[in-house]
C-alpha cells in the first residue's frame, strides 16, 4: 500500500518522514481498505456462488418452479415477520427512550439504559429457546380469542395453531430482539435536543408531554426513523430465533395464526445448508444474496438518514 | 362611564380563572390513590371472570391508569390529565419491555441449571446415547474459534480505526466510515455464507473448518471493533497528541505511546463487547463449522462444535430418550448467556477500573 503513495516530491517538503512513519501509515490505510475489500468481497463470492442457480433450468431449482419461484414466498416471509416487529417495536421503543431520558428519576436513568442493553446482548438462538417453550404456548389463548373476536380480517383468520409456533410469534419475538437497537438510537437523539428548546417550551407553561410533543420529538424524528430502519435491517436478516419458532409450510399467505406459515430467507437457509449438496447450496446462496442487497439496501438507507441529522444539528 | 364598566368584569374573570388553566392539584397521593383504585376494581372484574395473574395486572394497570385520567381531568383540565396519561403509558412500556428479559432468564436459568455439573464441563458428547455427556468439546470448540476470530478482527478494527481518526481524510474517509456502519447491518447468516463461498473456491464444495467460522465471525466483529475504537480515540485529548509532537515524537510513536495507552481502557471494553457479540453468533458457524460429537482441537481439519451449534442441534435433534438432549441444550443456552453477561460486566469493569486518570 505504501507504494501507492504517489507524491514523494512533497513529502521531501515536509519536515520529516520516517520509515516507520511510512510503514505505520501504510498498515493503517491497508487496514481500512481491507473493510472495503471484505464488503465487495462478500458481494462477489456470493455473486460467484449463486450463478449456477440462477442459469440453472427452473425444473431443477428445488420446488421445481424456478428460482423466483422459490425465493418469492421466502421474501414475503422474511418481509412479513419484519413488518410485524417494527410496527410493535418501534412505539414502545420510543416509550422506553422516552422514559429513560425524560420521565425516570436522573439517578437510575443509566442502570435501566444497561438494562435494556442487555436484551441487545442475549443471543439469538436463546431467543429462539425461549421463543418455542415460552412465549408461543402462552400466546395460543391470545391467538384463540382473536380468532373467535377477530376472525373476519385476513390476519386473523385461523385455524389457530395448536403450538403458537406462528408468523405472530416470530414477529414478537423479534420486535423483542430489536427494541434496544432502535430505543438506543432513539436515546441518544433524544439526549442531544437543545436544552434551550425544551426549557423555552416549558417556560410557555407547556407539561411535560407538551414540551415533548414540541420540542423533543421534531427534533428527534430523523433518529427515530433511521434507528427504526436499522431494526428493520437486523429483523429481516435475523436467523435463529425465526428456524427454531417458526413452523414452516405452505406459501404466501396474510394468516398470522395459522400453523402454515411461509419461511424467512435466513431462517431456510440455516434449516437447509447443513444438509444439502451441489445445486441446492447455490440455490441457498442466491437467496442469501437476494437477502444481501435487501439488508444492505435498508442499512445504506437508515445509515443517510442518521447521519444526515448529524451533518446539519446545531446541538454541539 | 364606558371606560369603568368593564373593570368589575374582569375583576370577576380573574377570581375564577378560565376553562383550560389549571384549577388545582392532585394531591401528591392522588396517583396512588388512583392505581389502588383501579387495582380494587381489577381484582374484582378477576375474581368475577376468573382470571390469571396476568390479565390481573393488565386490568389493573388500564383501569389504574383510566381513573387516574379522570381524576386528572376533572381536577386539574384537559392538558394535565394527558401528561399523566402519557406518563402511565411510558413508564408501562418499559415495564413491558422487562416482561421478556426477566421471563427469559428466569426459563433458561429454571431449565439450564438442571445439568450445570462437572460432566457438563468435563465430557464431550462422544460415544453417548441418552444420559449424561457434557460440551466439553463444543466449550473449547468456542473459545478456539471466538479466540482466532478476536485475533483477525482486532488487529484489523484498531488499525482501521487509527487510520480513520489520526490520518484519513476526504472521501476514502467517508466511505469506509459509511461502509463499516453499513456492515455491521449484515446479516450474520450472509457473513456465513460469504466465508462458505470463499473457501469452497479454495478447497471445492462440502468444506467446514474451523477457520471459516472464524473468518465469518471476523465480518461481523471487525465493524463493532472499528466503531468503538474510534469512539474512543476521537476522545483522547489533541493536546496530549500535539505536547508528543512538540518533543520531536513521530507520528506512530506519538499513536502508540501516547494515544493508544490514553485511550486503553475505552479499547478493552470495546474489544470485550465486541467478543461478546460473536460469541454467541449461530447461523454463521451452523453453517461453516458444522457439529461434530467427538472433541477437535485444530481450527484447520474438519468441523469442529460450538457452543451455540452445539445447543442448537441438541434441541432440535435430541435423539430417542430426548429429555436429555433437551436438557445439555438448555444449560448450553446458560452457559451462552453467562458467557455474553460476563463478558459485558468485563467491559464495565475494565471501562471503570481502567480509565485514564484526568488531571481535571
Amino acid at each position: 500500500m505504501t507504494a501507492t503513495r504517489t507524491p514523494s516530491d512533497q513529502s521531501t517538503s515536509r519536515p520529516l518522514r520516517r520509515p516507520g512513519d511510512r510503514i505505520f501509515a501504510g498498515t493503517a490505510k491497508a487496514a481500512g481498505i481491507s473493510i472495503l475489500v471484505v464488503l465487495a468481497g462478500v458481494a462477489a463470492f456470493l455473486v460467484v456462488e449463486a450463478v449456477p442457480a440462477v442459469t440453472a433450468p427452473s425444473g431443477e431449482i428445488p420446488g421445481g418452479e424456478g428460482l423466483v419461484g422459490y425465493i418469492a414466498p421466502l421474501l414475503f416471509g422474511t418481509l412479513l415477520s419484519a413488518a410485524i416487529a417494527l410496527v410493535v417495536a418501534t412505539p414502545l421503543a420510543v416509550a422506553i427512550a422516552l422514559f429513560i431520558t425524560h420521565y425516570a428519576p436522573r439517578r437510575v436513568a443509566a442502570g435501566l439504559g444497561y438494562v435494556v442493553d442487555l436484551l441487545a446482548a442475549i443471543p439469538s438462538i436463546v431467543y429462539g429457546f425461549w421463543g418455542v417453550y415460552w412465549l408461543a404456548p402462552k400466546l395460543v389463548p391470545l391467538f384463540r380469542w382473536l380468532e373467535e373476536n377477530l376472525g373476519f380480517i385476513p390476519f386473523f383468520a385461523g385455524p389457530t395453531s395448536s403450538t403458537g409456533r406462528t408468523m405472530l410469534t416470530v414477529g414478537l419475538v423479534l420486535a423483542i430482539m430489536i427494541l434496544p437497537i432502535i430505543s438506543a438510537i432513539s436515546r441518544e437523539v433524544f439526549l442531544q435536543v437543545p436544552t434551550l428548546h425544551k426549557e423555552a417550551a416549558l417556560a410557555l407553561g407547556a407539561t411535560r408531554w407538551e414540551m415533548i410533543r414540541m420540542a423533543v420529538i421534531p427534533y428527534g424524528k430523523s433518529g427515530i426513523i433511521g434507528g427504526s430502519m436499522l431494526g428493520l435491517g437486523r429483523a429481516l436478516g435475523e436467523t435463529m430465533a425465526v428456524a427454531l419458532v417458526l413452523s414452516v409450510s405452505g406459501g404466501i399467505t396474510l394468516n398470522l395464526i395459522s400453523s402454515a406459515n411461509p419461511g424467512t430467507i435466513a431462517a431456510n437457509v440455516a434449516l437447509e445448508f447443513p444438509e444439502s449438496t451441489g445445486l441446492d447450496v447455490n440455490t441457498l446462496i442466491a437467496s442469501g444474496l437476494a437477502l444481501f442487497v435487501i439488508t444492505l439496501a435498508v442499512n445504506m438507507l437508515a445509515r443517510w438518514v442518521v447521519n444526515r441529522r448529524a451533518d446539519f444539528s446545531g446541538a454541539n | 362611564m364606558s371606560v369603568q364598566t368593564p373593570i368589575p368584569t374582569s375583576g370577576a374573570s380573574a377570581v375564577t380563572p378560565p376553562q383550560d388553566r389549571v384549577a388545582g392539584r392532585l394531591p401528591r397521593w392522588g396517583q396512588l390513590a388512583a392505581f389502588a383504585c383501579g387495582t380494587a376494581i381489577a381484582a374484582l372484574l378477576s375474581w368475577l371472570t376468573d382470571s390469571t395473574v396476568v390479565l390481573f395486572v393488565i386490568y389493573a394497570a388500564v383501569l389504574g391508569t383510566l381513573v387516574l385520567y379522570v381524576a386528572s381531568r376533572r381536577a386539574e383540565g384537559r392538558r394535565q390529565a394527558t401528561d399523566r396519561l402519557v406518563t402511565a403509558i411510558v413508564t408501562s412500556a418499559f415495564g413491558i419491555a422487562m416482561v421478556p428479559l426477566a421471563a427469559l432468564v428466569w426459563e433458561v436459568v429454571g431449565r439450564g441449571i438442571e445439568r450445570l455439573d462437572a460432566e457438563f464441563f468435563s465430557a464431550s458428547l462422544q460415544g453417548i446415547v441418552g444420559e449424561g455427556g457434557g460440551a466439553y468439546h463444543a466449550l473449547m470448540g468456542t473459545l478456539i474459534i471466538t479466540g482466532l476470530t478476536a485475533l483477525i478482527s482486532v488487529p484489523v478494527g484498531l488499525m482501521t480505526a487509527i487510520y480513520l481518526v489520526e490520518y484519513a481524510q476526504g472521501r476514502l474517509k467517508r466511505a469506509i466510515t459509511f461502509f463499516v456502519d453499513v456492515m455491521t447491518g449484515i446479516p450474520s447468516i450472509v457473513a456465513g455464507l460469504f466465508a462458505y463461498a470463499l473457501f469452497v473456491l479454495l478447497f471445492g464444495p462440502g468444506i467446514r473448518l474451523g477457520i471459516m467460522g472464524a473468518v465469518a465471525l471476523s465480518v461481523l466483529m471487525i465493524p463493532v471493533v472499528v466503531r468503538s475504537a474510534e469512539e474512543v480515540l476521537k476522545l483522547v485529548p489533541n493536546e496530549l497528541r500535539e505536547a508528543s509532537y512538540a518533543l520531536g515524537v513521530p507520528k506512530w510513536r506519538t499513536i502508540v505511546k501516547v494515544v493508544l495507552p490514553t485511550a486503553i481502557a475505552g479499547l478493552g471494553t470495546g474489544v470485550t463487547l465486541a467478543i461478546a457479540r460473536v460469541v454467541g453468533e449461530t447461523a454463521p458457524l451452523l453453517i461453516t463449522v458444522g457439529i461434530t460429537n467427538a472433541t477437535n482441537f485444530n481450527p484447520f481439519d474438519g468441523r469442529m462444535a460450538t457452543l451455540p451449534v452445539y445447543a442448537y442441534y441438541q434441541l432440535t435433534q435430541p435423539g430417542v430418550p430426548p429429555e436429555f438432549a433437551i436438557d445439555r441444550a438448555w444449560t448450553a443456552a446458560l452457559i451462552l448467556i453467562i458467557l455474553v453477561m460476563g463478558l459485558n460486566v468485563v467491559a464495565r469493569v475494565i471501562s471503570r477500573f481502567f480509565a485514564p486518570k484526568t488531571g481535571r
